[in-house]
């Protein structure tokens, strides 16, 4: 009979109706900004920077400007100059830092590839997502200031990768101090038997410490 | 031109024909389009009107041109993956699925088990996504305004939360790479993933009782763009669309990449290739996707998801051409690449459905009224990103 499928269509919206009121399954608005949702520990938006510390962000910066992401980044929205002298980094090893680093986040398309290739885990992904700004373009050029994050943030916001890159860099820190102290043991037999006249490139360097 | 009698409402009296002979008047053309709400996009249709009459109709197109096929071969292979996710907004997964096939043909990577069942959970589940999608569309061109739509976005959303725990995004998900998947699945993820796939099946009854037995769409897509299976060969339709027509391709079967040929699946036809036809195999292809996805979701292994060779930096692919092909939601979705051993591809050509299937646009619309094309329209599954590239 003509008008029996639009009679059940209506019936489909009716429970609907009626179940948007007493159902919790049919509650699916959340009221955005007094309510909030939950983010999910892998949601990324932007990048930002590690560093080792909140105290003094722009010393213990990871990032020992490689370049890598800069050159990966598809949309090319990350620029980066490299500094002319080298800070030790956390394994106590000399690296260069990035003397300028800045990610236009009004080019940026959130792919995480930047993320992806960073040997040195400097740099991951934020979960701000409230930054409108006023201004295209001082509000949306983040600089190295803006975009430094301690790690204990980077802990909070994703517990699980953090773990990993802690496991990761930890195993990094152990292999560098025993390559250091290997290092250092080969050296001290050999510093005594060595004489002191060392040939002219050791001799530019600045006297070594008596074993 | 006489207006066709339905079968549901064929009451007796005499033919009305739309245009007649005295009132003949002159041609009108019509522009709509390219900021028309129901061309899905910027998409433009000129249409030749004998009174409500198309006669003629030329679609027009490029607005959304985006240099995509350009950038990719200045794109490490790498760098292309997060744009593929913009070509068709809604089905990144299997844009993503696509590249990595032809990629990882130039480059001979295994995929690892556990890996092949994530991308095809993932392409299943897009492919609920994108009919859903279609579905509410489609009703909401035919002018019911907001309930069938609001239906398939509340559902929609669910399937979006589960990429977005998987991948960091909702549509912009970025997830296949070469060799395999980037994260394994989180915690609880595969739970969440059946138990909606053990709800998808309710929502669809409730659906198909809002609509596929509905008097008015009936009436509105019954016999209304009817496309011919031999003119859907001849023009390279695929996916749904040539489905609807009666030809039996689906490459899921056709060609049996990943592990498909390891899940049972049926695939439904069409007899009349009409509009309606046209929602009904999707509808009816969502119910399969429900069985995939639970054979899928009960036989995924532990294991790693990358090829342990795969490399990410410094990428490079063997010299040679290679063609990646999968079923989309919308059709064969293809990626042809032409490498010199490079770090990024010499050629790089995107084969998209919806672009393909759009061709045959002015066949299926001559001879119905205005309001016609664009329920036919909407009955394409047409996504601008992909058309225009």
């Amino acid at each position: 009979m003509i008008g029996t499928g639009l009679l059940k269509g209506l019936a489909v919206t009716a429970r609907n109706f009626a179940g948007s009121f007493h159902d919790p399954k049919r509650f699916v608005t959340t009221q955005y900004p007094e309510e909030r949702t939950k983010l999910p520990e892998a949601y990324r938006n932007f990048p930002f920077l590690v560093s080792e510390s909140a105290d003094d962000p722009m010393g213990t910066l990871r990032c020992v400007a490689c370049q890598i992401c800069e050159k990966e980044c598809p949309p090319q929205c990350i620029l980066i100059e490299k500094s002319s002298d080298k800070k030790p980094d956390a394994n106590g090893r000399m690296q260069l830092y990035p003397k300028i680093f800045d990610i236009d986040t009004a080019v940026c398309m959130s792919c995480q590839i930047c993320v992806e290739v960073c040997p040195f885990d400097a740099i991951k992904m934020d979960q701000v997502f409230e930054i409108a700004a006023t201004d295209r373009f001082t509000g949306l050029i983040l600089d190295r200031q803006a975009l430094a994050k301690p790690d204990s943030y980077f802990h909070q916001i994703r517990p699980t990768e953090a773990a990993e890159v802690e496991g990761r860099l930890a195993e990094g820190r152990r292999a560098a101090q025993e390559k250091a102290r290997a290092a250092a043991a080969k050296a001290a037999p050999a510093a005594p038997a060595e004489p002191p006249a060392a040939p002219s490139a050791e001799a530019a360097k600045p006297p070594r410490p008596p074993a | 031109m006489s207006l066709s009698p339905s079968p549901l409402f064929s009451a007796p009296g005499p033919q009305v024909r739309a245009v007649s002979d005295e009132f003949h008047g002159d041609l009108l053309e019509v522009s709509m389009g390219p900021h028309h709400p129901s061309t899905h996009g910027v998409f433009r249709m000129m249409a030749t009107l004998d009174g409500e009459t198309v006669v003629k109709l030329k679609p027009v197109f490029g607005y959304l041109h985006r240099n995509h096929e350009k950038i990719g071969e200045g794109t490490s292979y790498l760098g292309s993956m997060p744009y593929t996710d913009r070509l068709d907004y809604l089905c990144s997964m299997t844009n993503n699925w696509a590249y990595a096939l032809a990629v990882e043909s130039l480059s001979g990577q295994a995929v690892p088990e556990r890996a092949q069942y994530l991308r095809v959970i993932l392409a299943e589940l897009t492919r609920l996504l994108n009919h859903t999608c279609l579905a509410g569309f489609l009703l909401q061109d035919c002018g019911a305004s907001g309930t069938p739509l609001m239906y398939a976005f509340r559902e929609r959303e669910k399937i979006l939360d589960l990429f977005e725990s998987l991948s960091g995004s909702r549509m912009m998900c970025n997830y296949q790479r070469f060799g395999g998947c980037r994260t394994d699945a989180p915690p609880g993820w595969l739970e969440a993933a059946a138990a909606l796939v053990g709800g998808y099946g309710a929502f669809l009854d409730e659906y198909e009782a809002l609509l596929t037995g509905n008097e008015i769409l009936m009436a509105r897509t019954q016999g209304v763009g009817r496309l011919p299976a031999a003119l859907a060969i001849s023009a390279g339709v695929t996916g749904p669309m040539l489905r609807a027509a009666g030809v039996d391709y689906d490459l899921r079967k056709v060609d049996g990449y990943g592990f498909y040929p390891r899940f049972e699946f049926r695939v439904p036809l069409g007899a009349h290739g009409d509009t309606y036809d046209r929602y009904m195999v999707r509808v009816l292809e969502m119910r399969e996707s429900i069985g995939i996805l639970q054979q899928a979701l009960r036989g995924i292994p532990a294991g790693p998801i990358m090829d342990p060779k795969a490399r990410l930096r410094g990428f490079r692919a063997k010299p040679g051409e290679a063609y990646g092909r999968i079923e989309g939601p919308k059709g064969e979705i293809g990626f042809f690449l032409i490498s010199e051993g490079g770090p990024n591809p010499y050629r790089y050509r995107v084969r998209p459905p919806s672009f393909i299937n759009l061709t045959i646009l002015e066949d299926l619309c001559l001879g119905h009224s205005i309001a016609d094309t664009v329920v036919i329209l909407g009955s394409i599954d047409i996504v601008l990103g992909e058309v225009d590239r």
